[in-house]
C-alpha cells in the first residue's frame, strides 16, 4: 500500500525531510508531496551579510523544486488549512491533499505590523530589518550612505530565528564602519528584551563582554512597545526611550498563518506544539513538526533543523509500522557567530547543556566560545555544505544529531 | 531559595521570588504577594490577570509570556504594563504562585 506523506513547507526542514524519506521508502511505498507558496528557497544565514555588501540576494536564493530529489512532487500553492480529523490539507487554490502522515515544516514568519509604528512612517527609510531579502537589500543601500549618528539594533521579543544574528549584525557593523573610517562617528547600541546579550548564561557573559570591548552599548530588558520612525525613537512599554538615526529591527515572529486557521494544530502564536524529543505534534499522532515551525524549547536555527531530521524521519517510519517512537532529539544547536575582522566564535549546546568553552566536536577541533579565524572559515564553508549536504539529507561529518560532550569544559558551579 | 510566610503558611520561593511548589499557593495569599511587588491596591483587572495566568499554567504547564498574555487575556499589553509596571509576565507569575514563564529560548 502506498502511504501519502504531505510536507508543508519547502525550506530547510521540508526539503531535508522529503529527501531523507525518499531514500528510505521506495516510490511504491510512499508518495511524497512538498507544498510551498513560492519557489524561492533562501539560504537564510546569508541574509546577515547582504547589508554589508558581502553577499547578494540573487546568490543566496535558489528554486525550491530543484533541491528536491527525483520522485518528490512539488506543489506551488498557499495552504488554506489542515483538517486534522479527516487528514486533509486544503490549499488556497481550492484543491485538497489527503495524507497518511503530515509534516509541518512551514517555518516562522515576520509580523512587523504587530508592533505599533514599526511599518509606519520611516519603515524602509530609516527603520529596516535584515530578516527578509527585501529588507536586507534595502538596508545595504541605507548603510552605504550612512555617514554617522546613532545606529540601534533592536530585537522586539523572543522567539526569533537565529537568536545570535542580531549580535553578529552589531559585530559586523563595528567592522564595517571601521573599514569606512567612520567608526568614531557612529554610536552603536544593542537593545534587547533579555536580561543580557544572549539567552544562555555563560555565552551571554562572553558575548556581553565582546559588545563592551567594541564600544557597543547594551540596553537590556527593553520590551519595545512602539517604533517611532518619524521621531527616531524606540519606546518601551515601561516608557523608556532609545533615540536613533537608523534602526535595524528584528520584528516579532509567528508561525505560518494557515496554522491559525487549522483548529487544534497550533498555539497562540501559530507555532505547532510538539514533543520536544520525538517531534510528534501534540495535535495528532500522524503529524510531525520540524524546524522553526515547532513550539519546542530549542533555538530556531538551521542547525537545529538538521539535527531534528534524523529523529523526524525515523519516527515517521516507526509510526507507520506501529512501533514506539524514539526520543531521539536532544535539543542540539550549533552556531557560528561572526564577530567581525575575519573571525567567528562557535557555540554548541542542547536542552541539558549550556554553551561552554572547549573544542568541537572533540578535544581536538574548532575552539568553542572563543573567537578564531578557523571558525570564520567554518561559517563561510557552511554555504556549500547547506546546499549539497544538509538539504539532500546526508549525514555530515562532525555534525551528528546528538550533542558531543567530549572536549567541553564544565562551567564553574555546574549546570544552572 | 528561601521560605516566606503568607496567609500564616510557610512557602518556599526561589532566588527570583517564584514559587518552588505552585500547589502551596492559595488565593488568600494574593494581597500579600501583590504588596511585595509594590502593588497596594488590587483591582478587578489585577485579579483577572492573576487568575488567567494561574489557569494557563495549570492547563499548559507554563505561564504565558507578555505577548501571549496580550493576545489571550483580553487585556492589551499597554494596560498590562500599567497594572504590573515591573513586567507583567514575571510579576503576575510571582503573584499567581507559578514558575517563571518559559518564554525565552
Amino acid at each position: 500500500m502506498t502511504r501519502r506523506t504531505v510536507i508543508l513547507g519547502g525550506g530547510t526542514g521540508g526539503t531535508l525531510t522529503a529527501n531523507r524519506l525518499r531514500r528510505l521508502f521506495g516510490t511504491g511505498e510512499m508518495a511524497i508531496t512538498v507544498v510551498d507558496q513560492d519557489d524561492r528557497h533562501v539560504y537564510q544565514p546569508g541574509l546577515l551579510f547582504v547589508p554589508f555588501g558581502l553577499a547578494h540576494v540573487e546568490d543566496i536564493v535558489r528554486p525550491r523544486a530543484r533541491q528536491l530529489h527525483r520522485g518528490i512532487d512539488f506543489v506551488q500553492a498557499p495552504v488554506d488549512r489542515v483538517d486534522i480529523a479527516s487528514r486533509r490539507v486544503h490549499l488556497g487554490n481550492g484543491a485538497a491533499l489527503d495524507y497518511d502522515v503530515l509534516v509541518v515544516a512551514s517555518g516562522a514568519i515576520l509580523v512587523p505590523e504587530e508592533t505599533e509604528g514599526l511599518t509606519g512612517p520611516g519603515w524602509m527609510e530609516k527603520v529596516f530589518t535584515f530578516y527578509s531579502p527585501e529588507g536586507a537589500a534595502a538596508l545595504e543601500a541605507a548603510l552605504a550612505t550612512f555617514d554617522g549618528g546613532r545606529l540601534v539594533v533592536n530585537v522586539v521579543d523572543m522567539p526569533i530565528k537565529c537568536p545570535v544574528a542580531p549580535l553578529e549584525f552589531c559585530f559586523l557593523a563595528d567592522h564595517y564602519f571601521h573599514e569606512r573610517g567612520i567608526r568614531d562617528k557612529v554610536q552603536l547600541t544593542y537593545v534587547t528584551p533579555l536580561d543580557g546579550a544572549f539567552t544562555r548564561p555563560v555565552a551571554s557573559q562572553q558575548l556581553g563582554g565582546m559588545l563592551d570591548a567594541r564600544g557597543i552599548e547594551l540596553v537590556t530588558e527593553f520590551n519595545t512597545g512602539e517604533v517611532d520612525g518619524a521621531g527616531g525613537r524606540l519606546v518601551s512599554y515601561d516608557e523608556r526611550e532609545v533615540p536613533f538615526d537608523l534602526a535595524v529591527v528584528v520584528p516579532l515572529h509567528g508561525g505560518a498563518t494557515y496554522v491559525g486557521r487549522s483548529p487544534g494544530l497550533g498555539d497562540d502564536l501559530n507555532f505547532v506544539p510538539a514533543d520536544e524529543r520525538t517531534l510528534q505534534a501534540k495535535a495528532a499522532p500522524d503529524i510531525f513538526v520540524i524546524g522553526d515551525a515547532a513550539n519546542v524549547p530549542a533555538s530556531k536555527a538551521g542547525s537545529v533543523t538538521h539535527f531534528e531530521g534524523e529523529t523526524v524521519v525515523g519516527n515517521i517510519q516507526r509510526h507507520l509500522r506501529g512501533e514506539p517512537l524514539v526520543e531521539g532529539f536532544d535539543g542540539h544547536a550549533n552556531c557560528f557567530i561572526e564577530t567581525g575582522f575575519h573571525k567567528a566564535l562557535l557555540i554548541d549546546f542542547n536542552y541539558d547543556h549550556e554553551p561552554v568553552p572547549g573544542h568541537y566536536p572533540s578535544t581536538v577541533g574548532l575552539p568553542l566560545l572563543k573567537e578564531s579565524r578557523l571558525n570564520h572559515l567554518g561559517k563561510l564553508l557552511f554555504e556549500p555544505v547547506y546546499w549539497h549536504g544538509l538539504l539532500p539529507g546526508r549525514e555530515i561529518p562532525g555534525l551528528g544529531s546528538s550533542m558531543p560532550t567530549a572536549g567541553k569544559r564544565a562551567p564553574a558551579g555546574g549546570e544552572e | 531559595m528561601s521560605t516566606i510566610t503568607l496567609a500564616a503558611t510557610g512557602v518556599e520561593v526561589n532566588d527570583d521570588g517564584f514559587f518552588v511548589h505552585p500547589e502551596q499557593w492559595t488565593e488568600d495569599m494574593v494581597p500579600e504577594l501583590a504588596r511585595r511587588e509594590g502593588i497596594d491596591e488590587l483591582t478587578d483587572a489585577h485579579w483577572h490577570v492573576v487568575r488567567f495566568v494561574r489557569a494557563e499554567f495549570l492547563a499548559k504547564g507554563t505561564g504565558p509570556t507578555v505577548r501571549v498574555l496580550g493576545k489571550t487575556s483580553g487585556v492589551p499589553v499597554k494596560q498590562l504594563y500599567q497594572l504590573f509596571p515591573k513586567g507583567p509576565a514575571k510579576v503576575a507569575a510571582r503573584i499567581a504562585g507559578i514558575p517563571k514563564p518559559r518564554g525565552c529560548i
